[in-house]
C-alpha cells in the first residue's frame, strides 16, 4: 500500500542528482586551494628557518632572509590597531546602544559597507592625498597605517557590533533600573559581556591588515631599506609587499625564495584566522543564555 | 549605610539628575556619536582627497571623449600624451567577466551545498574552509597567478605567455567565490524554516523544497552576493596587476594579456611627480572607480534590503 510511486522513486533520484552536484561543485572551489597551498609549502618550505626569519635581505635581496619586513608588517599592523580598534568600538557602541533604528543610521550603515567595498587601491590615493600630503605625514608608517585602519575600519564595528547585539536586551534593563546611566551599564555589564567576541574581530583585522598590500605602496612601505624603523614617521618594508617586490621587481631571485615568503605570510594570515575561529566555536559553546 | 541623607530636601536639588555621572555619560555620548559618524566622514573625506588630487586634470588635460572612448593610454609620451581608460576598462570587464563564470555557479552551488544539504560537523567545517579561503591576502593570489598559473596554462594550452584574461579569471574567481559563497550561505539562512516545513508537508523532496522554495525567496540575497562579488573583482588590484600581464590591450581572446584599471594606479603611481597630468590622470581613475563600486554597493545593499522589508 505505501510502496514508492514511479513519481516519487524519480524525484528522489532528481534530488541525489543535484546532491551530488552541489558537492563536486564545493569540492571543486575547495580543492584548487588546497593544491596551491600544497604547492607553496612544497617550493618554499625548504627555505623556511629560523635565520630565514631573523636576519636581513642580502646580496640585492636574493638571499638571505626577511626580518625587516617581518618587522616592519608588525609595526604597521600595531599602530594601525592602535588607531582602528578604538574608534571602531565607539562607533559600534553608538550604532548598537544609541542609535535608533532610522534614516541617518541606515545612511552611517551604507557608509560602512562602502568603505569596505571601495577597492584598495582608492584607499590607497587617499592615504596619499590625506595623510602623505595634506596633513604632512610623508611616506611613513603613520600614514600607511592610517589608511589601513580606516579601510579595516569596519571590520572591527561589523564584529563588535555583532557582540554587542548578543548582549540580551534584558542584562541593560536589569541596570537602568538600578539607576545606572547607559555608559554606566554599558561599561559594567554591557562590554564585560561581549568582551571576547570583540577580541575575536580584532584578531580578525589584524589578519586583514597583514596581507593588505595596496594601500600601504605609497603611503609608507618601500621596496628595500638598509635599516629598520626608528619611529612612526619612517618609512619600512612590509611583508607583503616584500612579497610583490621579490616575485616580480628583483631579477635572479632563486625559485624558492618568493615561495618561502608567500608561505610565511599566509601561514600568519591563516593562523590569525584560525585563532579567531577557534576561539568564536570556544565561546558559543559556554554562552549560558 | 554608610552615609544618611536626609529624608526631605528642597525639590530643586532632590530631582536636578545632573550630577557626575550624568555629565559622564553626556560626554561619552558625544564621544561615540562622533565615531558613530566617522564611516561617513572617512567616504566623504575619500572622494574629496582623491577629486581634490585629480582636479588639475579634471579642468584642464580632460576630454570626455578621449578620457572614456580611446583605447590609447600613453601617459608618459612627451609630445602627445594620450589618456584613454578604453582598454583598461575592458580590462577590468573581461577579467571580471570571466571570475563571475567561474565563481557564479561554484559559490551558489557550495552555498547550496553548505546551507541545505550539508549537516553538523559537515556543515561546520566546510563554513570554516570558506571562511580560511576568503582571507587569503589578494598579493598571494596574484603570486600564485605568476608562479603556478603561469606555467600551467603555458603547459596545458601550448601558449607562449600564461600572464592573461584566463589566468587573472581564474585567479579572481577563485578569491570572490569564498566571499560569494558565506554571502550566498547567508541569504539562504535568511528565508524562514516555516516556508522549507510547509513546502515539505505538501511531499516536496529536498531538491524540491530548495528549488522552488528556497530560493526563489532568497533570490534577491544571491542576486546581491553576485553583484558583491562583481565589485570585489571590479576593485581588485594586486592580484590582477600580478597575472594579467599588464599590457594595454582591448582583448581578442582569453589568452591575450590586459591591464586593469586598478593595476595601471598601482604600478604607474610611484613613477609619476606629485601634480603632474599624469599623476592627476591616475586620480581621476580613482574617482572613476569609486564611483563605480559606491554604485554596486549601493545596489546590492538596496537589493537585500528590498526584501527584507518586503
Amino acid at each position: 500500500m505505501f510502496a514508492e510511486s514511479s513519481l516519487n522513486v524519480r524525484n528522489k533520484r532528481v534530488q541525489n542528482l543535484f546532491r551530488i552536484l552541489f558537492m563536486m561543485m564545493t569540492i571543486l572551489l575547495i580543492i584548487p586551494v588546497i593544491i596551491i597551498l600544497g604547492t607553496l609549502i612544497a617550493k618554499g618550505g625548504s627555505i623556511i628557518s629560523f635565520d630565514f626569519l631573523f636576519t636581513d635581505p642580502t646580496n640585492g635581496m636574493t638571499a638571505g632572509g626577511i626580518f625587516p619586513a617581518l618587522l616592519g608588517t608588525i609595526w604597521i599592523v600595531a599602530v594601525a590597531l592602535l588607531a582602528s580598534v578604538p574608534l571602531g568600538i565607539a562607533a559600534a557602541i553608538y550604532l548598537n546602544e544609541y542609535a535608533g533604528d532610522n534614516w541617518f543610521t541606515r545612511i552611517i550603515q551604507l557608509a560602512i559597507i562602502n568603505l569596505a567595498g571601495v577597492p584598495s587601491i582608492v584607499h590607497a590615493l587617499f592615504g596619499v592625498g590625506a595623510f602623505v600630503i595634506f596633513f604632512g605625514f610623508g611616506t611613513s608608517i603613520l600614514a600607511a597605517s592610517l589608511t589601513l585602519a580606516i579601510m579595516t575600519l569596519p571590520v572591527v564595528i561589523v564584529s563588535t557590533r555583532e557582540s554587542l547585539r548578543a548582549v540580551p536586551q534584558a542584562f541593560r534593563e536589569a541596570c537602568w533600573n538600578m539607576g545606572a546611566t547607559r555608559w554606566q551599564t554599558i561599561r559594567r555589564v554591557v562590554l564585560p559581556n561581549a568582551v571576547s567576541g570583540i577580541l575575536t574581530g580584532i584578531i580578525l583585522e589584524v589578519s586583514r591588515t597583514t596581507g593588505e598590500t595596496a594601500p600601504i605602496m605609497f603611503t609608507g612601505a618601500a621596496f628595500f631599506l638598509p635599516f629598520l624603523p626608528q619611529s612612526v614617521f619612517d618609512q619600512t618594508m612590509a611583508l607583503s609587499l616584500h612579497l610583490f617586490v621579490v616575485a616580480t621587481q628583483v631579477p635572479g631571485v632563486p625559485d624558492n625564495l618568493p615561495f618561502g615568503v608567500a608561505l610565511v605570510l599566509i601561514a600568519m594570515v591563516l593562523l590569525m584566522n584560525s585563532i579567531s575561529i577557534a576561539f568564536r566555536m570556544y565561546l558559543r559553546g559556554k554562552k549560558k543564555w | 549605610m554608610s552615609e544618611t541623607k536626609p529624608l526631605l530636601q528642597s525639590p530643586s536639588v532632590d530631582f536636578d539628575h545632573r550630577n557626575f555621572d550624568w555629565y559622564v555619560d553626556k560626554f561619552i555620548q558625544s564621544i561615540v556619536f562622533i565615531a558613530g559618524i566617522s564611516a561617513i566622514i572617512f567616504i566623504i573625506g575619500i572622494f574629496v582627497f582623491i577629486t581634490i588630487e585629480g582636479f588639475g586634470f579634471l579642468l584642464e588635460d580632460f576630454s570626455f571623449r578621449e578620457f572614456f572612448l580611446s583605447p590609447f593610454w600613453e601617459p608618459s609620451d612627451e609630445d602627445a600624451p594620450e589618456y584613454g581608460i578604453l582598454a583598461l576598462v575592458a580590462g577590468t570587464a573581461s577579467v571580471t567577466g570571466l571570475a563571475m563564470i567561474v565563481a557564479i555557479p561554484f559559490s551558489l552551488g557550495a552555498a547550496i551545498f553548505i546551507g541545505e544539504f550539508a549537516t553538523g560537523k559537515l556543515r561546520e567545517s566546510l563554513k570554516v574552509l570558506v571562511e580560511l579561503l576568503a582571507a587569503i591576502p589578494s598579493v598571494v593570489w596574484g603570486f600564485i597567478g605568476l608562479s603556478i598559473m603561469n606555467p600551467l596554462i603555458i603547459d596545458v594550452f601550448d601558449v607562449p605567455v600564461g600572464l592573461n584574461v584566463l589566468n587573472a579569471g581564474i585567479i579572481l574567481g577563485l578569491m570572490a567565490a569564498p566571499i560569494m559563497t558565506s554571502i550566498a550561505e547567508d541569504a539562504l539562512k535568511a528565508v524562514p524554516d516555516r516556508y522549507r516545513e510547509a513546502a515539505e508537508a505538501l511531499g516536496a523532496t529536498r531538491w524540491q523544497v530548495i528549488f522552488k522554495t528556497v530560493l526563489p525567496a532568497a533570490k534577491n540575497g544571491l542576486l546581491g552576493a553576485v553583484l558583491l562579488g562583481v565589485g570585489r573583482g571590479f576593485g581588485e588590484t594586486m592580484a590582477v596587476l600580478m597575472a594579467t600581464g599588464h599590457a594595454v590591450n582591448i582583448p581578442g581572446s582569453v589568452f591575450d594579456p590586459v591591464r586593469a584599471l586598478t593595476a595601471t594606479i598601482a604600478a604607474e603611481l610611484g613613477e609619476t611627480a606629485v601634480g603632474s597630468p599624469h599623476y592627476q590622470a591616475l586620480f581621476t581613475i580613482g574617482i572613476f572607480l569609486f564611483i563605480i563600486t559606491f554604485l554596486i554597493n549601493l545596489t546590492a545593499d538596496l537589493i537585500v534590503r528590498g526584501i527584507r522589508k518586503g
